[in-house]
């Protein structure tokens, strides 16, 4: 299963510090994935098996616990990572409109990562900004009381911005 | 005369503009010797940004809807002293009475300090009650603690309402040197957002109550388990707790007094699931969030199988102020049954949304209708969703119902942990119970086929319904299988999953019934069952419509009636949206 190719290959050493700190924690393992998801932006399989091995464990107890959890990924994500708000103040306040304009405009499915790398979508469970609703996050910044024309005129700006550069 | 601005900067405050505010705010009264400052959120979140204008340490004036434009305008009035140019700032006298008509013991703070100065905690009474507590002249021994809790009537605030007392007692009891207090601030319930409120406007708070509780139950490790997706609460709590072991509440031989007890924050990684306690130390513990069998309990076999206590961030809030006041004071508040206040986000179509802290005891009506202003755009109330994917839906004709654990759950509802979300008749109540079974559905751990294949079954019924494939039987299909997922789950999660489907079918069976005998939503919001018509009378021919349709399903000449073909219409609602002369209907 492991990928042999030299190319594809993670930096295992980046992940080094936070073994060093945790592999030998009881009840650490969250935590461990935490941190590579933050270095790697995702958890690629070689990473997986690193931290089983470092921590004692098995690949498949590994995988059995990251899939449990939705913060982590499997695939490299864009850029701009966009967390549409689907709570239920969200939902009675039209989030599924705002859904269709991000799909209209980026051609992209819940889940998945434009073409360019720039922008992947993901449609979430409660940001906990429910007076705002709806609501989306993209990386770190919060948008709120969105309608399709705006959440247009946010997209654009951030293509223009990266069209710029 | 000492004058300092106050920005708010909670999660919502920041979305709306707060952090531009600020940083416009700052160039401009550098070297003015007035101080600007940050604190949490107050909870008028439809208010965002707020700004509070401080002299001498009283409120001179609230303004609220700041925008970074503002900035010079404001700093201008406080320099010269002269506000009317911002007098059109400031909050009305109706918006004011959202706050005055609550009684605030959790959030008591929230909004008032600077969450990131234990300085500023201090000063408004914080660490009161665990010096108290722990003074060598008249202090107080775990038991008194106890006692003293036991007379408040707290009950957990998470959800469920069991009395806090006798957790803490168990706890106590259990034999161990090695036992652990928990914060469950995993807060998932989508709709409810009080505790991370209450983290990012006042962590000291909460420190101390844990305090307070790890003292109580002999525990030397106190845990929060808080929300990967609450970033700033995180960041906040994390300084908080770098404050309190500086000042000498965290860490080693706490006060003097002997007691000692550490702090830690355990990320969570998004699983609803985890709300529940077992599944939340199965998640502490580095696994899979699948809850244990019940007995043991947590107090007896918790965190690595030894005595630990949990409970959620609202509930340990009221503990110091219970500590100060004494149980009588909180005991005094509210009804038989339930003691103390409750705090509510109030979301949805509501006119004033935000967070609501109130005595057990009022009515729904009060709270939706006095605090929250009502229906906002003119719409008619028809439900208002409490407890969130445990809980149901409560129609307008049980508007009167006391606020209550014992009331609530009568409705079919829960009191839950406070969501408040109300509808109004453009929401459709069969969609609502869908949208609550893809949730529970996707979040079941899987453990028991019950809730795994259970909430699936449910779910795809449901969706059958609201996509007009609705067949004869489905409704009493559904109640068979509420029935079997509630007594068959082991957790929570899957005892209360089928509460939206129930609830929604004892008050809204009619819509259930139009969906499925007459293919008709009406709420008008389930696209499969619409169907868009141009009245020719109204039609000027002016072949907009047409043009906008996506699918060129509209048809007809210019200066003729239009006509939308029902096989290839894709239910978009563009030709209505278009129309300039209202012709196009839906039904």
């Amino acid at each position: 299963m492991q990928c042999q190719c030299a190319a594809n290959r993670s930096d295992l050493s980046l992940l080094e510090p936070v073994l060093a700190e945790y592999a030998d924690v009881k009840g650490s393992l969250i935590t461990i994935l935490q941190h590579a998801q933050e270095i790697y932006g995702y958890l690629p399989t070689d990473v997986i098996y690193h931290i089983a091995e470092k921590t004692g464990s098995t690949p498949a107890r590994v995988l059995g616990v990251a899939t449990f959890y939705t913060q982590f990924r499997f695939q490299p994500v864009g850029k701009y990572l966009i967390m549409l708000c689907d709570g239920t103040a969200c939902h009675v306040n039209g989030s599924s409109r705002i859904a269709a304009a991000v799909r209209e405009y980026l051609h992209v499915e819940n889940g998945g990562t434009t073409e360019d790398g720039l922008f992947s979508f993901s449609i979430v469970a409660c940001l906990g900004c429910c007076s705002l609703s709806p609501v989306m996050m993209i990386n770190e910044d919060t948008y709120g009381s969105l309608t399709p024309a705006k959440v247009l005129e946010i997209l654009k700006e951030i293509r223009a911005k990266e069209a710029a550069k | 005369m000492s004058i300092r601005i106050a920005v708010g900067k909670g999660s919502c405050g920041i979305a709306a503009g707060a952090g531009k505010l600020s940083e416009a705010l700052a160039p401009l009264l550098e070297g003015t010797g007035i101080t600007l400052g940050t604190v949490g959120c107050i909870g008028m979140c439809w208010l965002e940004p707020i700004v509070d204008i401080y002299e001498n340490g009283l409120l001179k004036a609230r303004l609220v809807q700041v925008q970074p434009e503002q900035a010079p305008m404001i700093a201008e009035a406080v320099r010269t002293g002269d506000f009317s140019v911002i007098e059109p700032l400031r909050i009305t006298k109706e918006d004011s009475a959202f706050l005055t008509q609550q009684t605030r013991i959790a959030l008591r703070n929230c909004g008032i300090i600077d969450p990131d100065s234990i300085g500023s905690a201090l000063e408004a009474g914080g660490y009161q009650a665990i010096g108290k507590i722990l003074s060598k002249e008249n202090g107080m021994s775990p038991e008194d603690v106890i006692e003293c809790i036991k007379v408040s009537g707290l009950a957990g605030r998470g959800g469920a309402g069991f009395p806090t007392w006798f957790k803490w007692n168990a706890a106590r009891q259990s034999p161990g040197d090695e036992k652990y207090l928990i914060c469950n601030a995993d807060e998932g319930d989508p709709g409810a957002f009080m505790d991370r409120a209450v983290i990012e406007s006042d962590p000291h708070t909460l420190i101390e109550g844990m305090l307070i509780g790890a003292y109580a139950i002999g525990a030397k490790e106190a845990i929060v388990y808080v929300r990967a997706e609450y970033p700033l609460a995180i960041k906040r709590l994390e300084h908080a707790i770098a404050e309190a072991r500086d000042a000498g509440y965290i860490g080693q031989n706490i006060l003097g007094s002997g007691f000692s007890c550490e702090f830690r924050i355990k990320a969570g990684a998004g699983a609803f699931v985890c709300g529940e306690e077992t599944a939340l130390i199965e998640s502490l513990q580095g696994q899979r969030g699948m809850p244990r069998l019940k007995p043991p309990f947590p107090a007896a076999a918790g965190y690595w199988y030894k005595p630990s206590n949990i409970n959620n961030v609202e509930t340990y809030a009221n503990v110091a102020w219970i500590i100060n006041n004494g149980g009588e004071a909180f005991a005094a508040m509210g009804t038989e049954d339930s003691k103390g206040t409750k705090v509510f986000a109030l979301t949805g179509k509501i006119r004033r949304g935000g967070l609501v802290e109130i005595p057990m005891g009022m009515t729904l009506r009060q709270v939706i209708f006095d605090i929250g202003g009502g229906i906002r755009d003119g719409g008619t109330f028809k439900a208002v969703q409490m407890g969130g994917p445990s809980g149901g839906c409560i129609p307008a004709s049980l508007l009167d119902t006391v606020i209550d654990y014992k009331k609530l759950a009568a409705t079919g509802a829960i009191m839950g942990s406070g969501g408040m979300v109300v509808m109004d008749d453009s929401t459709c109540m069969v969609g609502m119970a869908k949208f609550f079974l893809d949730f529970t559905a996707k979040e079941s751990c899987g453990k028991c086929v019950h809730c795994r294949i259970g909430t699936k079954r449910l779910q795809e019924i449901l969706t059958r319904i609201v996509e007009g494939k609705g067949k004869e039987g489905d409704i009493e299909l559904l109640e068979e299988l509420c029935n079997a997922v509630r007594d068959g789950a082991l957790c929570g999660l899957g005892q209360t999953a089928p509460n939206p489907v129930l609830s929604t079918l004892r008050y809204f069976r009619d819509e259930f019934e139009a969906h499925i005998n007459e293919k008709r939503c009406p709420a008008h919001t389930c696209t499969d069952l619409l169907h868009y018509h141009i009245d020719a009378e109204k039609c000027r021919g002016c072949t907009a419509c047409a043009r906008k349709c996506p699918v060129y399903a509209i048809s007809g000449v210019v200066k003729g009636p239009h006509e939308i073909d029902q096989n290839s219409c894709i239910r978009c609602g563009q030709c209505m949206a278009t129309c300039k002369f209202g012709a196009v209907s839906v039904d």
